[in-house]
């Protein structure tokens, strides 16, 4: 046993509101420069929908992440090192500029400039990659609120599995938002398929980040990636992807998205895990089992074996007790309500989501039945959909594991009903769900209280183990060519 | 023999290798944040899919086929039993299909650099210069081997151009022999050895990234935010109350 730290992040999928406050905030910090217009280091989607890029989630066309060979051993689904020399002059599961969507910017000058005339002047859209005008006809968001119309819901991978009149049907009363960043996965397709060695994932705290002086420029990863969140950037010919806002996480500090998450969503905690079980983890034969063998890879901090294990392992005194008060804990392993994107993709994701009770129990309002609180339990038992879409979403189509985390979700919120109504909460609620009501008391707190002190228990780094960061302080971390950074000599790529 | 010789093929050939070395480890030391292959496969894929493999795998074969023609004398090559009129059937033979592969890929490259406006607007004066001087290489060599060697009555470089080219490392050259070489093989030799001279300021620098190491590398890489050699006191002013020593590095493009 080797144990690692790893800043996981967990999203309440049940409070976010959509309204992009962390994108805006993450655009305006790392990718509002040349090169990397198009790029969403953070994205929020609206479910059903494509996505970002177009159909990222289908898998049989894009060939991202792992699958498992004959012998049923781990393998990147577009093929290894071998096939990544011989596709090196032109990598054929590569997305086009198109499959996100054509970056512009408005002529504003043509507003500044304009004479006296008889109508408004008007800012013409222009392409940021040509300077030419553009007639848009896609962007990002482009679905935003679109609830999968009948132009966005045929290009869902996700509704695949669902009845056709299932479908029409679900069409019709609810969507939801899907926030993503970079899921810095413990087992990250994206490292194994950079052919430079340029990508990696930190020791100290499992920040997948590109090194910026190493990367050639080979798009392996991009393709690599299945949640496509590494992008090329066509002015500095490297990769970019989220960098979990590391400077900020190294200070102790909260990620922008979190910071600013308006409906705090958003949690920030560590993670203890195996590093020697990840490999036969992400290899679990039955795509089913991937969330409990996940699970399993995660060491209990509370466990005094497990602390001393840490300590032998490097991992400082103050970051083991922030792992035994860490939100992503207790919402993925302790309460059992947080389930990660995408399991069957093999990448073991760090980024968790806590799937959203309101669009179920806003499908039983409109079926007709009076949203009775009872009712709902039974509800999410006998409703197919969307339960079948967020299997599909968050548990590799097992519709068990949502259930469960729904129900339990469902259960918290008719014992604080009660609580408030008649001042007991009553014990039947968490019995249901084979919870004690101070668990799920805690869970409220975590969830609908969400403290900033409860949600972000991000340790700051370690200098003394870090030796540079003091050195660094004061220079500017993100400098690389077309960086962010604002240091002197940097400046754009010369055209 | 002129003075405009010795200039071309004495003078001409150690400034551009003198470059290509020096060039090389200054990019090396202090160009590593633009040391990329600067793909456009993101902006346009369509005609990159046959034009890029074409070119590259092309010029792979014709990079081959130059270290045996120009590297290995005539005189080895017959001491292992190869006649003369057996390396010229070769030579040719391979020579002319990686040299048509070549100079295809390149042409649909080139058109794919002009008429796609999103390509067009990523290219820099170096890259310009880059496909000016490839252009020439590509044309010149192309023409000497189809041209001369297969249609025509063929010339001997292996008893001219070859041992020149050995001669300048061997800090003997004999300008003489390329006196006498008909234009076609003059130009080529003008425009690769400019090429070279270019090379460590330009993209090109990509070709010795070629990831082999790839093959036998672990796939999952981590990385200590340690530092991998230990800070001098000189190296931390931070620590001691001065100013930061910068970290950033010159755009070298």
């Amino acid at each position: 046993m080797r144990v690692r730290a790893q800043v996981a992040m967990v999203m309440n999928l049940d409070k976010c509101l959509g309204c992009h406050t962390c994108s805006v905030t993450c655009k305006n910090v790392w990718t509002n420069r040349e090169g990397a217009e198009y790029m969403w280091f953070n994205n929020v989607e609206t479910k059903p929908g494509g996505g970002y890029p177009k159909r990222w989630e289908d898998q049989t066309e894009w060939r991202g992440g792992w699958g498992l060979d004959r012998h049923g051993r781990l393998r990147l689904k577009a093929g290894g090192p071998a096939y990544k020399l011989a596709h090196i002059f032109y990598n054929p599961n590569l997305p086009e500029i198109e499959d996100y969507y054509e970056p512009w910017t408005y002529d504003y000058e043509s507003l500044t400039k304009a004479g006296p005339s008889e109508h408004q002047p008007v800012a013409r859209p222009v392409s940021s990659l040509t300077g030419e005008p553009l007639a848009l006809e896609w962007g990002p968001n482009w679905e935003d609120d679109l609830a999968g119309g009948p132009e966005q819901l045929p290009t869902d991978p996700l509704r695949e599995g669902l009845e056709e009149a299932v479908r029409a049907e679900y069409e019709q009363v609810f969507m939801m938002y899907l926030p993503r960043i970079c899921e810095h996965c413990l087992n990250p397709a994206c490292v194994a398929s950079c052919p430079s060695g340029a990508i990696h994932k930190r020791d100290e705290d499992g920040i997948v980040l590109v090194d910026q002086e190493a990367c050639r420029g080979w798009r392996m990863c991009v393709s690599g990636c299945p949640y496509k969140k590494v992008y090329f950037n066509h002015a500095t010919g490297k990769a970019e992807k989220c960098t979990l806002c590391y400077p900020r996480i190294e200070a102790g500090l909260p990620t922008v998205c979190s910071e600013t998450c308006v409906g705090r969503i958003r949690y920030l905690g560590l993670v203890l895990y195996d590093v020697d079980r990840v490999e036969a983890a992400a290899s679990t034969p039955d795509e089913r089992g991937l969330l409990d063998a996940q699970l399993g890879v995660f060491l209990d901090p509370d466990d005094p074996e497990i602390r001393e294990a840490a300590r032998r392992d490097g991992i400082p005194e103050d970051w083991i007790g922030a792992a035994q008060r860490s939100p992503v804990w207790a919402l993925a392993m302790k309460h059992r309500i947080a389930l990660p994107l995408h399991p069957e993709y093999r990448t073991l994701p760090m980024v968790w989501y806590v799937p959203p009770l309101s669009p179920v129990i806003s499908a039983v309002e409109g079926e007709g039945a009076e949203a009775d609180p009872d009712d709902v339990f039974h509800a999410i038992d006998a409703l197919r959909i969307p339960v079948r879409y967020l299997a599909n979403l968050l548990a590799a189509g097992d519709e068990q594991v949502i259930r469960a985390a729904l129900k339990r979700l469902a259960a918290m919120r008719s014992q604080m009903r009660e609580k408030t109504i008649s001042g007991d909460g009553g014990s039947e609620p968490a019995a249901a769900v084979g919870m004690a009501p101070a668990e799920l008391e805690e869970m409220y707190r975590l969830l609908a209280i969400a403290r900033y002190e409860d949600r972000f228990v991000v340790p700051p780094a370690h200098r003394e183990l870090a030796g540079r960061l003091a050195e660094e302080q004061g220079a500017c971390g993100l400098d690389f060519a077309g960086g962010p950074g604002s240091c002197e000599p940097n400046g754009k790529p010369k055209r | 023999m002129s003075r405009s010789d010795l200039v071309l093929w004495v003078a001409l050939p150690y400034v551009c290798l003198a470059i290509f070395v020096v060039g090389h480890v200054w990019r090396l030391r202090t160009g590593q944040l633009t040391w990329t292959t600067r793909s456009t496969q993101l902006l346009e894929q369509r005609l990159l899919r046959i034009g890029s493999p074409l070119f590259h795998l092309g010029l792979l074969t014709v990079i081959g086929g130059h270290l045996l023609g120009i590297l290995v004398p005539k005189a080895a090559t017959e001491a292992v039993g190869v006649s003369e009129g057996a390396y010229h059937t070769i030579s040719v033979t391979a020579g002319t299909m990686a040299g048509v592969a070549m100079t295809l890929g390149f042409a649909i490259l080139l058109y794919r650099r002009v008429r796609v406006p999103r390509v067009r607007r990523t290219t820099t004066r170096t890259d310009r210069a880059t496909y000016l001087l490839l252009g020439v290489a590509i044309v010149t060599g192309t023409w000497a081997t189809v041209g001369d060697n297969l249609i025509g009555g063929g010339y001997a470089y292996r008893e001219t151009v070859a041992p020149w080219f050995r001669g300048l490392f061997s800090l003997d050259p004999s300008p003489a022999l390329m006196a006498g070489a008909p234009l076609v093989y003059k130009l080529h030799v003008l425009g690769t050895l400019l090429l070279f001279a270019l090379w460590p300021f330009s993209r090109l620098v990509h070709a010795w990234s070629a990831p082999v190491a790839y093959l036998r590398r672990a796939p999952i890489l981590y990385r200590s935010r340690a530092p991998r050699e230990a800070p001098s006191p000189e190296t931390t002013p931070a620590a001691v109350g001065g100013s930061p020593r910068p970290l950033t590095r010159e755009v070298t493009r």
